[in-house]
């Protein structure tokens, strides 16, 4: 049996769980075994669980929020009543806080931020993003099982199985936190940026702040998250959270668009595992085009404006 | 307030990745080893923000070899007041984690902060290993930290957004970007930190699960593909058609 960890918001499972319910069930298919999910009460979507390959669903009772002590407690009762081979996470801001504390109170090993296993001297191996995107790295675990959590936008979402889905009620009772909850703030009405498909991302090259007009309305033509680098979220003039590289945010969006900006190996390092690279820069000499799978060389001030009409003709 | 702080080493980003030829090792030849910056600009200046406000002891932790006493030293310069060196290999987060959480037994601190992932294994994998080990809450990725009367509150950033919760000490900490600003070692600092204590502990074994198979490096990327500045609609094709976004 391979359990997977499915986290929800207001009874949506999070685009992050489905990528580790794709993952868990293509493990289990490789290895023989099952795919189950372990969630919170309320939210089982039979029809969307069983396309993705989940097979049992167990729901335990929960209260809104649990700290990561609590999260660990969860699943190792899970795990104590199904004996599960394989548990898989998100790598997301929840499996980076319990991963470790999982692993190490199961006694087993964890892979983590993996994209891909594949089948090798007859036991599942596994593929992980290391150096910041310069390079990968293939795991085993010593015995066959273990923990993986798997990076978002690493391996997919794969709604195309059929399985019947049966659900039940699993006992475990959660300890009093160690941590209070006194404030949740979520961008409201945005997609996170860990979670987008399309990034538009901007640089020095704006020149001033109140140039991001243009690049907001591209991104809201492309339905994308809006990003930057870190010099413009120093200065102030994008906000914290959009800031992606090295010392900021790590994505792996389907297309990333870079404009305005050169491509310092510290902003490589945050976007480098994307899948498609756009790039829109004035200077040929950019080091950007060489990461690239596309490019416009220009001057932005007049590309954008003009895409973002040739966008609009198009729709 | 006791406070710990783990540095790790790791290449600098502009450093060439290459492996050897089984794919096993990585090469270290003409490398620049540096302070991970999340455990230097983060970690260590906020831990030392809070012993100049409320007083303390900031003590520094490493897994590693002798080569990585000048990388040690710098984090005295910064201004932390004595380091441990644990002498063996950081090989793998479980043994570090371990190791750690062994020599803290024993040396009880109010906070133990890691940052939030090294630059070269991006693994975020010690700090709630840490946690685990020395069974203390974990609070991960932290950007803020602010403590009155040994309660702690502190911002936490998630997926799209942040939380901001409250704890008593002790527990563990990872920093990320937010929590603190890079500080510069000057002169004096780095003249103390010769005279600072550099103790060094024998290392522990414990068993570790997983076992790294090969490294690989990213094919190249075939090329970019240029598009003329005046022909846009030929991008817009792209969206559409190759990528499928429009």
């Amino acid at each position: 049996m391979v359990l997977v960890l499915l986290e929800h918001k207001d009874g949506e499972i999070k685009k992050s769980s489905k990528e580790a319910a794709s993952f868990a069930a293509d493990l289990a298919m490789s290895t023989g075994e099952k795919a189950v999910g372990l969630i919170a009460g309320g939210a089982t979507n039979s029809n969307e669980l069983g396309a993705l390959g989940i097979e049992e669903i167990f729901e335990f009772e929960a209260a809104d929020y649990l700290d990561s002590q609590q999260w660990t407690q969860v699943i190792e009762q899970a795990y104590q009543k199904l004996q599960p081979t394989f548990i898989v996470l998100s790598n997301n801001s929840l499996g980076k806080s319990i991963g470790g504390r999982i692993a190490v109170r199961l006694n087993k090993g964890l892979i983590s931020n993996v994209i891909q296993f594949k089948s090798e001297e007859s036991k599942p191996i596994f593929r992980k993003s290391v150096y910041s995107g310069k390079a990968f790295a293939w795991y085993a675990f010593q015995s066959n099982e273990g923990i993986i959590s798997v990076m978002p936008h690493g391996y997919g979402v794969f709604p195309n199985k059929n399985k019947q889905v049966t659900a039940s009620k699993i006992d475990i009772s959660i300890p009093s936190g160690n941590v209070k909850l006194k404030e949740r703030n979520l961008l409201k009405g945005k997609t996170p940026l860990t979670e987008a498909d399309i990034v538009v991302s901007a640089g020095r090259g704006l020149k001033d702040p109140s140039n991001w007009k243009m690049i907001e309305e591209l991104a809201d033509l492309l339905n994308a998250a809006t990003a930057c680098s870190r010099p413009v979220a120093d200065a102030g003039w994008r906000p914290h959270y959009e800031h992606v590289g090295q010392t900021g945010i790590a994505i792996r969006p389907n297309v990333y668009i870079a404009i305005g900006i050169s491509g310092a190996i510290q902003h490589l390092a945050g976007v480098n595992n994307s899948k498609n690279i756009v790039v829109i820069n004035k200077d040929p000499e950019a080091p950007f085009f060489k990461a690239a799978d596309y490019g416009i060389c220009g001057d932005l001030f007049e590309i954008i404006p003009k895409l973002n009409e040739a966008l609009r003709r198009a729709k | 307030m006791r406070l710990l702080v783990c540095i790790s080493k790791t290449p600098d980003t502009t450093s060439k990745i290459r492996f050897d030829a089984d794919s096993k090792n990585f090469i270290e030849e003409g490398v620049q080893f540096i302070l991970n910056p999340y455990d230097e600009w983060y970690s260590l200046v906020r831990a030392i923000e809070i012993r100049e406000s409320i007083g303390g002891q900031v003590d520094v932790i490493h897994v590693g070899n002798t080569s990585s006493d000048i990388l040690i030293r710098k984090a005295l310069a910064i201004g932390a007041d004595a380091a441990f060196r644990i002498e063996d290999e950081a090989s793998n987060s479980t043994s570090v984690a371990y190791q750690i959480a062994e020599f803290v037994k024993s040396h009880p601190y109010d906070i133990v902060f890691v940052g939030k992932e090294t630059i070269d294994h991006n693994g975020s994998e010690v700090g709630s290993k840490l946690a685990a080990f020395l069974n203390l809450p974990f609070v991960s990725f932290c950007n803020h930290l602010e403590i009155t009367n040994n309660i702690a509150v502190c911002s936490m950033e998630i997926d799209g957004g942040n939380e901001i919760i409250e704890l008593n000490i002790p527990f563990v900490l990872s920093a990320a970007k937010g929590l603190a600003e890079q500080r510069i070692p000057n002169m004096k600092g780095i003249i103390d930190a010769k005279k600072k204590p550099l103790n060094v502990i024998a290392k522990v074994n414990v068993e570790n699960h997983s076992e790294l198979v090969r490294f690989e490096t990213p094919a190249a990327k075939s090329g970019v593909r240029m598009i003329d500045p005046d022909k846009l609609d030929e991008m817009v094709d792209i969206f559409k058609n190759e990528l499928k976004i429009i």
